[in-house]
Formats: C-alpha cells, sequence, structure tokens
C-alpha cells in the first residue's frame, strides 16, 4: 500500500452503513457532480426521446409528451464506480416499462445514449419490471443540468455510470456492445454488489 | 511503496515537510525536503497523493511556487471549504510529516529565462503561483527579460507573497506589479477595484507588437476571458499559454 | 462555447501521462478528427473528475483521448485524434 499520511481521514462524513453500502463504497451527503465532458443544454422545445432498433425509430416524445406520462416517484441508494454511495435518494421518472409498453421487438440489450456522445450498454431485463426510469426531477426539484438534466437514465441497481445523463434515448439490440466507458475497460455489466468495476472483475 | 502500473518517467517518491508558511488566512505554503528531486522548470507542478488508514486515497496537483534555483522545493496550497485534501494540507499537516509527489510536470506551460520576453503574467487567487515561480526563477536567473504582472484577488488580505511582490517591484530590473482587488479595497486605495476585463489588460498589458509571450493562470473561467481578451488584443494564440485550475482555483 | 468551470486543461493530465510515457506530454501537438484544429496537449479541455480523464477538442468538443485506470490497467483511448507530434528535444 502507498505511504499512508499521518491524520488524513478523507471526505467521509458518517461511519459506514454496513448492509446498505456494496464492497468498497463509502457514503457522502453530497452528491459529487463527475462529468466527461460540457454540460449539454438542449431547449427543450428541442428535446426528444426516441426509442429505436438497428434500422429504425420506433417511438419518439417530445418533452411535452414525455411529461404527460404517468411518472413515479422512485427512493434509491446509488452507488458510484469512483466508490461514493448515496442513500435514500428521491427522484420522479418514467419507468422504462411505461416507455416500452406496446413497442414489438426481439431485443437482448440495450445501448443507452445521450446528448455529448455518450453511450451506455444495458441488458433489457435490467431496465425492465420497476428497475429503471427516465428520470426528470431529483429530491422533490427539475433535475439540474450538472446532474443531468432535463432528464437522465436511473438504473440504481448497476454502477451510477449506467444511469446515462442528458439520455435521449435507447437502442434496441439483439446483442451487447461495450458503451463509452466499458470500451474503455469499465466492466461491461457493473454490478455494485459483485464489486465488478473494472473489465475482468 | 506503490508503484507505477505502466513504466514511465515517473513515480511517486515521499518529500518531508519542513517548513509552513501561512501567507494569507487561507494560503499556506508547504516547504519540503525531496531526495532525489530532479529539479525542475518555472510552472510546472506536482500530483499529491494523500493515503488514509484504510487505503482511501485522494490527489490533487499543485503548482511549484519555488524557482529552479532554490535548494528546496515550496507549493503553495489554498484550502477550499470542502476540499478534503487542501484542507488536510492547509490545516493538519505538520513539520516532519511526509507527503507523496509525483512530478515535477508539464512542459506546455513552464518559462525559462532562455526562452526571452518580454513576460506578461495575468493571476487570478491561487493562479499566482505558477507564476511566482517564474518570476522567483527570473530574479535568481538575472535574466534581462521585461515583465508585467496583473494580478486579482479578492481583497488585500487575500493577495499571496504580498510582501515579497513588493520587494520584487521595488527592486531594479524589477516586474512591473498591478493589483486589482474585486471584493474589498483597503481604505485609500486607488488601484483597480474590478475583475480582469479587456480595458484593463489594454491598459496594463505589453502591446502586442514587442512580441510578448503570456502566461494565464487560476479559475477556468478566468484563464478563458483573459486569454480572449489578450486574443482580442492582438496576442497570437499561441502565444498566450494557459493553465486552468477548475472552478475555484488550486 | 460555454465555460464549463469543472474542466480544466491538458496540464492536469502531465502526471498520470508522465506514468506511462517517457515523453513529457504537455507540448504534445495533437491534431482533432472532428475539426481538423491542432493544438498542444496543455491547451486541450481536459475533464478529470470522472470514472476516468477525459480530453476534448477545444474548438469542437470532440473526444480526443480517454484515460481510465481501471485496477491495474491504464487504457489510452485514442477517441477521434488523428495524429500526435512529437518534437526532437522537448
Amino acid at each position: 500500500m502507498a505511504y499512508v499520511s499521518r491524520g488524513f481521514r478523507g471526505k467521509r462524513a458518517k461511519e459506514r452503513e454496513e448492509s446498505r453500502l456494496p464492497p468498497g463504497q463509502y457514503l457522502v451527503d453530497d452528491f459529487p457532480v463527475l462529468s466527461a465532458g460540457p454540460t449539454p443544454h438542449t431547449p427543450l422545445d428541442q428535446w426528444t426521446f426516441t426509442i429505436e432498433s438497428e434500422v429504425a425509430e420506433l417511438k419518439r416524445w417530445s418533452w411535452e409528451s414525455f411529461r404527460a406520462l404517468p411518472g413515479e416517484e422512485v427512493r434509491a441508494d446509488i452507488h458510484c464506480v469512483t466508490k461514493w454511495s448515496k442513500l435514500d435518494t428521491t427522484w420522479e421518472g418514467v419507468s422504462i416499462d411505461t416507455l416500452l409498453e406496446g413497442v414489438e421487438h426481439d431485443a437482448t440489450h440495450a445501448m443507452v445514449f445521450s446528448d455529448g456522445d455518450y453511450l451506455t450498454n444495458i441488458p433489457l431485463e435490467d431496465l425492465l419490471d420497476g428497475k429503471a426510469w427516465v428520470a426528470f426531477a431529483f429530491d422533490g426539484s427539475p433535475l439540474e443540468p450538472e446532474h443531468g438534466g432535463p432528464a437522465r437514465l436511473l438504473v440504481p441497481h448497476l454502477y451510477f455510470w449506467k444511469s446515462a445523463k442528458w439520455v435521449r434515448g435507447l437502442r434496441l439490440m439483439d446483442h451487447d456492445e461495450p458503451g463509452f466507458w466499458e470500451s474503455y475497460g469499465y466492466h461491461i455489466y457493473g454490478d455494485p454488489w459483485r464489486e465488478q468495476r473494472y473489465a475482468g472483475d | 511503496m506503490a508503484r507505477a502500473a505502466v513504466r514511465g518517467r515517473l513515480n511517486w517518491s515521499l518529500g518531508e515537510v519542513v517548513d509552513l508558511i501561512d501567507e494569507t488566512p487561507r494560503v499556506r505554503s508547504i516547504v519540503l525536503d525531496v531526495p532525489e528531486w530532479i529539479g525542475h522548470r518555472a510552472g510546472q507542478h506536482v500530483d499529491v497523493r494523500l493515503t488514509a488508514e484504510d487505503g482511501y486515497q485522494a490527489q490533487r496537483s499543485y503548482s511549484i511556487a519555488s524557482a529552479p534555483e532554490d535548494r528546496r522545493l515550496a507549493l503553495t496550497v489554498e484550502g477550499l471549504p470542502d476540499g478534503e485534501v487542501s484542507s488536510y494540507l492547509v490545516g493538519e499537516l505538520r513539520t516532519g510529516d511526509r507527503i507523496e509527489l509525483r512530478g515535477p510536470v508539464g512542459g506546455y506551460f513552464v518559462w525559462e529565462a532562455d526562452m526571452g520576453g518580454p513576460l506578461l503574467l495575468v493571476a487570478g487567487g491561487s493562479g499566482i503561483v505558477p507564476l511566482m515561480s517564474m518570476l522567483r526563477h527570473r530574479n535568481a536567473s538575472g535574466a534581462a527579460v521585461g515583465a508585467k504582472l496583473l494580478y486579482s484577488s479578492r481583497s488585500w488580505e487575500d493577495v499571496i507573497y504580498r510582501d515579497e511582490l513588493e520587494r520584487l517591484a521595488s527592486a531594479t530590473n524589477g516586474p512591473e506589479v498591478v493589483h486589482t482587488l474585486t471584493r474589498s479595497q483597503p481604505p485609500g486605495w486607488n488601484g483597480y477595484a474590478r475583475r480582469v476585463d479587456g480595458q484593463m489588460l489594454a491598459e496594463t498589458a505589453w502591446p502586442a507588437s514587442g512580441e510578448p509571450s503570456a502566461f494565464v493562470c487560476g479559475p477556468t473561467p478566468f484563464v478563458e476571458s483573459v486569454a480572449a481578451a489578450l486574443v482580442l488584443l492582438g496576442y497570437p494564440t499561441t502565444t498566450v499559454k494557459t493553465e486552468r485550475f477548475g472552478p475555484t482555483g488550486g | 462555447m460555454e465555460t464549463d468551470a469543472m474542466r480544466v486543461d491538458g496540464n492536469a493530465m502531465a502526471g498520470i501521462l508522465g506514468e506511462m510515457f517517457v515523453q513529457e506530454m504537455t507540448s504534445v501537438r495533437i491534431a482533432c478528427g472532428g475539426c481538423g484544429k491542432v493544438e498542444p496537449f496543455g491547451a486541450e479541455h481536459v475533464y478529470m473528475r470522472a470514472p476516468g480523464i477525459v480530453m476534448r477538442c477545444c474548438h469542437c468538443d470532440s473526444v480526443l483521448l480517454v484515460v481510465a485506470h481501471t485496477g491495474e490497467t491504464y487504457r489510452f483511448g485514442l477517441g477521434k485524434s488523428k495524429w500526435l507530434e512529437f518534437v526532437e528535444g522537448t
């Protein structure tokens, strides 16, 4: 291990809540902002969310039609691969189950795409049955741009790099393919409870 | 000690704190003895890594404040309100402690006497640190190069190296030092009292016709607005070198 | 392009690049495959606060380089960079 710095404790604020923290994680009070690029600012009247197959667009919503869909309140613990975790975060969003209603497909995976050319891949079953949302509010207020607003994907059971900020749609696929971080060595699936941070973990 | 996973030029080494100097209420200089220090160039920085007992690590970059001619390495750190590394370095660190460093690093944002000038240095807050290394190097080397420093701080109490800058400025062939104090000014202040803008630069900077070399350092928004203003004053973009410290500086 | 306070520049990558390369990297020039502009590393935009480090073209925001330190591996991704130029003696 590296040289231990006398008296350095770091920013962990509380004792670990052992049962709720996945291995290697520490608890934070704030909400760290991590970004791989400039914050996009797509005007709401140009914002769309689309579901696509490899060859065609299957469904599209404008901001107005998206916000007319039934929303849900979500309470979740979130875990970032950079080791911070935040418990009991509250969100409001539209379930992916709602978005995929009536869409005919035989996809096994989805590539999630966002403004700023960000991509992340997720098995379809990890997006269904109440496990994922397109979230537009955090902690009772509209989602701020630095945290992914106007809308981000929320998939709390996987490392938070999969909860793509500034989400604009899903491309349904019949195979798996690495997204942005996955193609640079991050785990293709990303289960925090099995500590799947990097490829090969 | 942990080794780098890939074999490059740099590994982590340990420096021992031999002196601590409170520059301002929030800013402290850390003087280090680093065995096998290979020397550095003015403008370079080091990465500092701290490790807690449970293995938790945090890492930040800090510009080297000392001149290459100085025997010991000095870093100057601004303590940020929620800075886990800076608050340790400014608050907890004691003489005799050791810290892990990697460096020196940087080759773009450097100035050496034989690069000539004249020099225009523009600093926002803790952005003064690498520019101070350049001024100290200019002084120690006796370089016959004109130098102007425009230094933006919140208040007179926040000016880092205040007395030393005054001494350097009053020496023969010393740099010209212009301060602007953006939030509060001492009684009787008749200097600039606003953020750096194009007008201030037009009044203080070397004219572009003299082919000056400009170095701009500080928070990202500061650096970008100053660099853009210098280009509007006719400075070719290749002559304006920038180092962005991120949101708050240092 | 709007200023994003969180971003820094290629100077901030000097340390980790120094662990990977013998050459000092901040003065290496890089050509963007998106807009074609060429700048030294030190001038390009860098986002350090991410699962990895991302360098983007300071003119058009295309991803030029990615450094992902995943466990014991460093993957140095080339993104949309067209070429890197090293000058002898620098």
